[in-house]
């Protein structure tokens, strides 16, 4: 019986359910040390003396002189050391790592860092220092905008956004066979092991790395597990004893990444009856003290900076500067939810310019099938904006909401987005992820480096297998994410790992059948022992893409949503409380509905949380609110009731029809808030929407 | 940073004769209740204190009573109690109100009402709600008990009159026959700590209490005044914004919770003066 959009038990939910899922916390090595990382205190200088004045007996200490590789944490650029040699960019940067066998012993160990405090920057628009820029070019914006009557200007703000997984970053380093293993909370164990290689010198098969069970990720453990796992194994090979280093939520909300702010420009052309002439579109963003992954999530970010809409004549120039505040990172959405937040308040100020109703001013320019996107590539059959558009509109009752609510203390508002799913441009190829099909005793095993993270990768991947092999979903096993025994799918990432690590299996699936022709794999195994089917990525017929002039086609494919957004504001304390959330989302297929449904809910709860709570306060490059009791997240109570439509147009580069689904959903909900906000007759610009915010622009406007 | 969990000492009495017994031998000897927000301040490294007297045991310091008339709530009493209780609800809903809206149901279980007042934090939101009801603090010690007015209970931020060797056993709240409001502000709807905490009485002697404005809980005499002789709740507005002292810090602006003290204020008069 097929399991393909059927809503299977997970995988890994008897465990989860029952506490004996073990996460790193809950592991123990015989002989174990815990440590702790000393850290700069100051957001830019020079670091004069290091003093440790306690008796060093029993602590492992180690600084930038351990490091027996490259003092780099290796990602797209090498300029972020492990551990500081002499030049601070951030506070909160690790200098000096301990170890010791006693928890309290760590806490009490003292270390002086004597510095020379030097000028730090924190605004992006004074930094001179760029990580990375580019321009996306379509048609001729200047000439156009000179020719249009209409032009509507704007600036939008969004600030930081920390990840807040429920499992802080955290690793175990174990010295092993004249090498290292490293088990940890992690997205990408591929990344942790080039990370690895390229910081102790060590050959690729002496570094093992693999994934425990992870609370939660959002992109927060893509490229941070990689600093934290080097260095516990620098301790461990100290030591020569097995460390764990776990971050509390302090520690984790102060030093690790979080989503880039953003300062978005737009100059746009509109004729009189609301089409789109022309798109001048500037984007900056916040990179923080280091590359990290900035050039791609500012990549991600300008492409979808001119939205599902097609227009003629594009201009998106997008830069990331550095500034010295802790490097922003990979977030659910990687830049597509601060552009096209942007955009959506913006689409919904050009209309109220027009005086037009704001879902008809985007069915009209919202892309068809055979239209082109800012980078030209011409969307295919699954382009179904309008359809999303459409319905999104019809079950919210937006059109007689919003007369209805005009005049009272609720508001209206929606948002049209799209995601690309996979890597961006040339991504994929140059990743060339493999992944492989075994037989076992019990049917077969899938063999795979993505990580499951909470959001169903094992009973997705094994639903795929099932149905594209013919076989039972009990029958599928997947093996345990370790470098040493699965080959690279690449990361779990950029809503990548349905459909194009999903596509890989189906095609080993496909394989796997042909050889073993109509029997049970396990009986195969049994009779001729085991076989092993591994493929490798490969990229769709007739897409191309020009890295260097960012034409062509961004992504295999897209997904497309809307989001409309009802609220209500408190008139005595300017609280937004949102009241009811319709989102219609086109993923493609949903290989488990109640999973699909389970992301939207979840990114949509975080998108509100960006839109109305969650404000990183900065002071002195330093976040001042890293606790829970500060840093607001939406509770239950705070979170609307919400009709999830998944709708299912197929695209026929993922399995079954699937596209991504990670991603998307906290695109909208932002955007959704604030032109909701905006019915109330506010004009917000800037995220997140706090009362505070509010307060001053209800004294505007009134 | 985080106080190590091994130098810590905990004392933990048979009796409130015994646990006063204690601390007047070791003044040095911080009581703990539900510990909610002695926990917080150990992880945060800001809690000062390694040795502790647990008072959880003591049964006798949870009692919701009446006496001459009066509500006495044991120091003990945690939020959920005070929101179950018949007499709290009957006589003063806005101590219910405003218990019902500490953390959430977890912190309600094991918070009580003497740490909540103990803690001194100005945010507290049961506070304002003791200071308009006039209530009484019960202090006691081995030696003496001593009934001090709530108003003068605080002397400071986080500063009190308690002496290191006293507890605070029991809190009398007199009867309150006139209409009385409450109303937190926190932004979000759980486990949110208070921008502004505001509960009124109205009657002959209208009282005005704000949480979050100032160093400590206020009383709001000018504006209680200005009330009293017949002002409107606008020109009241206006005078409680100004008479308010917020800063700007983490949580929100001097500007917000003035503007909102103000609005506040009308919305009481709007829902109780018809
Ligand atoms: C997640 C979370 C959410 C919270 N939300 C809120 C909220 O919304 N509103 C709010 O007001 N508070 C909130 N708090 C704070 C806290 O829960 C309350 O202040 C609670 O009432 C404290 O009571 P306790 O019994 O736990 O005090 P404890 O932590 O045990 O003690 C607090 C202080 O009071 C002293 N103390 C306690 N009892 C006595 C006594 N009988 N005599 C003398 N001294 C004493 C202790 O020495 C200590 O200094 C929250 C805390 C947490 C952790």
């Amino acid at each position: 019986m097929p399991v393909v959009g059927t809503n299977v038990p997970r995988k890994d939910a008897a465990e989860k359910v029952t506490g004996s899922a073990k996460y790193v916390d809950d592991l123990a090595f015989p002989g174990m040390l815990h440590a702790r990382t000393i850290r700069s205190t100051i957001a830019r200088g020079r670091i004069r003396d290091v003093r440790l004045p306690f008796d060093r007996a029993g602590y492992t200490v180690v600084d930038y002189r351990d490091i027996p590789g490259r003092n780099a944490v290796a990602l797209i650029e090498d300029d972020q050391p492990l551990l500081v040699e002499r030049e601070i960019r951030h506070v909160a940067e690790p200098i000096v790592l301990l170890a010791h066998q006693d928890r309290d012993a760590l806490l009490r160990a003292r270390v002086e860092i004597e510095c020379e405090p030097l000028e730090a920057i924190f605004d992006p628009q004074q930094s001179v220092q760029v990580l990375k820029d580019l321009r996306i070019v379509k048609g001729d914006v200047d000439a156009a905008l000179a020719r249009t009557d209409v032009i509507v200007e704007g600036e939008y703000r969004t600030g930081h956004q920390e990840q807040l997984y429920i499992e802080p970053n955290g690793v175990i380093a174990v010295p092993e066979n004249g090498g290292i293993t490293v088990y940890g909370s992690l997205q990408c164990p591929f990344y942790v092991h080039k990370a690895l290689r390229i910081a102790l010198g060590f050959p690729a098969d002496r570094i093992r790395v693999v994934q425990t069970e992870t609370g939660g990720g959002f992109g927060g453990k893509e490229e941070y597990p990689s600093v934290i796992a080097a260095h516990a194994a620098l301790l461990a090979l100290k030591s020569k004893r097995p460390v764990k280093l776990v971050y509390d939520r302090l520690e984790d909300m102060l030093a690790t990444t979080k989503r880039h702010p953003s300062i978005v420009r737009h100059r746009t052309g509109v004729t009189r009856d609301g089409d789109l002439v022309a798109m001048d579109i500037d984007v900056l963003m916040d990179g923080g003290a280091y590359v990290t992954l900035s050039p791609v999530v500012l990549s991600r970010g300008a492409i979808h900076a001119a939205g599902p809409y097609r227009c003629d004549h594009v201009r998106i120039a997008a830069r990331a500067v550095a500034t010295n505040t802790p490097p922003n990172g990979a977030f659910r959405g990687f830049g597509a939810p601060q552009t096209q937040f942007a955009l959506e308040v913006h689409m919904e100020r050009i209309a109220e310019t027009l005086g037009m109703d704001p879902a008809r001013f985007r069915e009209l320019n919202a892309l068809r099938p055979g239209d082109t996107t800012a980078t030209g590539q011409r969307v295919e059959a699954d382009c179904s904006a309008l359809q999303v558009l459409e319905q999104a509109a019809q079950r919210s009752d937006f059109h007689a909401k919003r007369e209805r609510y005009a005049g009272t203390n609720r508001g209206i508002g929606l948002a049209l987005f799209f995601h690309g799913a996979g890597f961006t441009g040339s991504g994929e190829v140059t990743l060339a992820s493999r992944a492989a099909l075994a037989t076992s005793e019990r049917g077969v095993r899938i063999l795979v480096g993505s990580a499951e993270i909470g959001q169903g990768t094992r009973t997705m991947h094994a639903q795929i297998v099932a149905d594209s092999l013919g076989i039972p979903y009990d029958d599928v096993e997947t093996a345990l994410p370790d470098t040493s025994s699965v080959p690279d799918s690449g990361p779990t990432v950029a809503s990548r790992t349905c459909m194009v690590v999903g596509g890989i299996l189906q095609r080993c699936a496909e394989e796997l059948r042909a050889r073993i022709g109509d029997l049970h794999p396990a009986e195969h195994f049994r009779r001729h022992g085991p076989t092993v089917v591994t493929k490798q990525y490969e990229p769709p017929h007739g897409i191309r893409w020009d890295d260097d002039t960012y034409r062509g086609d961004a992504y295999a494919t897209y997904a497309w949503a809307c989001d409309v957004a009802e609220v209500e504001m408190d008139p005595d304390t300017y609280e937004i409380r949102p009241i009811h959330f319709t989102a219609v989302q086109d993923i493609g297929k949903a290989i488990h509905p109640t999973l699909v449904a389970g992301q939207i809910e979840g990114g949509t709860a975080q998108g509100i949380g960006y839109a109305l709570l969650e404000e990183v306060v900065m002071r002195d490059g330093a976040m001042a609110n890293a606790q829970m009791t500060n840093y607001l997240v939406p509770t239950t109570l705070d979170t609307p009731t919400m009709d999830v439509v998944i709708v299912e147009t197929p695209s026929h580069h993922g399995p079954f029809g699937a596209k991504g689904v990670g991603e998307m959903p906290i695109d909208g909900p932002a955007p959704a808030i604030v032109n909701a906000i905006r019915h109330l007759g506010l004009d917000i610009r800037q995220i997140p929407a706090t009362p505070e915010r509010i307060a001053e622009a209800a004294c505007v406007s009134v | 940073m985080r106080t190590a969990a091994a130098s810590l000492d905990l004392v933990r009495p048979r009796s409130v004769d015994d646990a006063l017994r204690s601390i007047a031998d070791d003044p040095s000897l911080a009581p703990i209740a539900g510990c909610t927000d002695v926990f917080v301040g150990l992880n945060a490294g800001t809690f000062a204190g390694t040795r502790f007297l647990d008072l959880w045991p003591l049964e006798e310091l949870r009692e919701i009573g009446i006496r001459n008339g009066a509500i006495s709530i044991g120091a003990l009493a945690t939020h959920t109690a005070i929101q179950e209780s018949p007499a709290v609800v009957s006589r003063v809903p806005i101590l219910a109100a405003a218990c019902r809206e500490i953390g959430g149901a977890q912190i309600q279980n094991r918070g009580t009402l003497g740490g909540n007042v103990a803690n001194g934090s100005p945010a507290g939101d049961t506070l304002p709600v003791l200071a308009v009801a006039e209530a009484v603090v019960v202090l006691r010690s081995a030696t003496q008990e001593r009934r001090i007015p709530f108003t003068s209970f605080f002397t400071g931020y986080r500063q009190t009159v308690r002496r290191p060797d006293e507890l605070i056993v029991a809190f009398e709240l007199p009867p309150l026959d006139q209409v009385q409001w409450f109303r937190k502000v926190g932004t979000r709807a759980a486990q949110a700590i208070s921008k502004v905490v505001m509960a009124v009485v109205g009657g002959e002697r209208p009282r005005v209490a704000v949480g979050s404005v100032a160093p400590t809980v206020i009383r709001c005499t000018r504006t209680e005044a200005a009330l009293a002789g017949g002002a409107t709740f606008d020109e009241a507005s206006r005078i409680v914004e100004s008479e308010v002292q917020p800063i700007d810090d983490l949580r929100s602006t001097a500007d917000y919770r003035r503007r909102v003290c103000g609005n506040l204020l009308r919305r009481f008069g709007t829902e109780t003066q018809r």
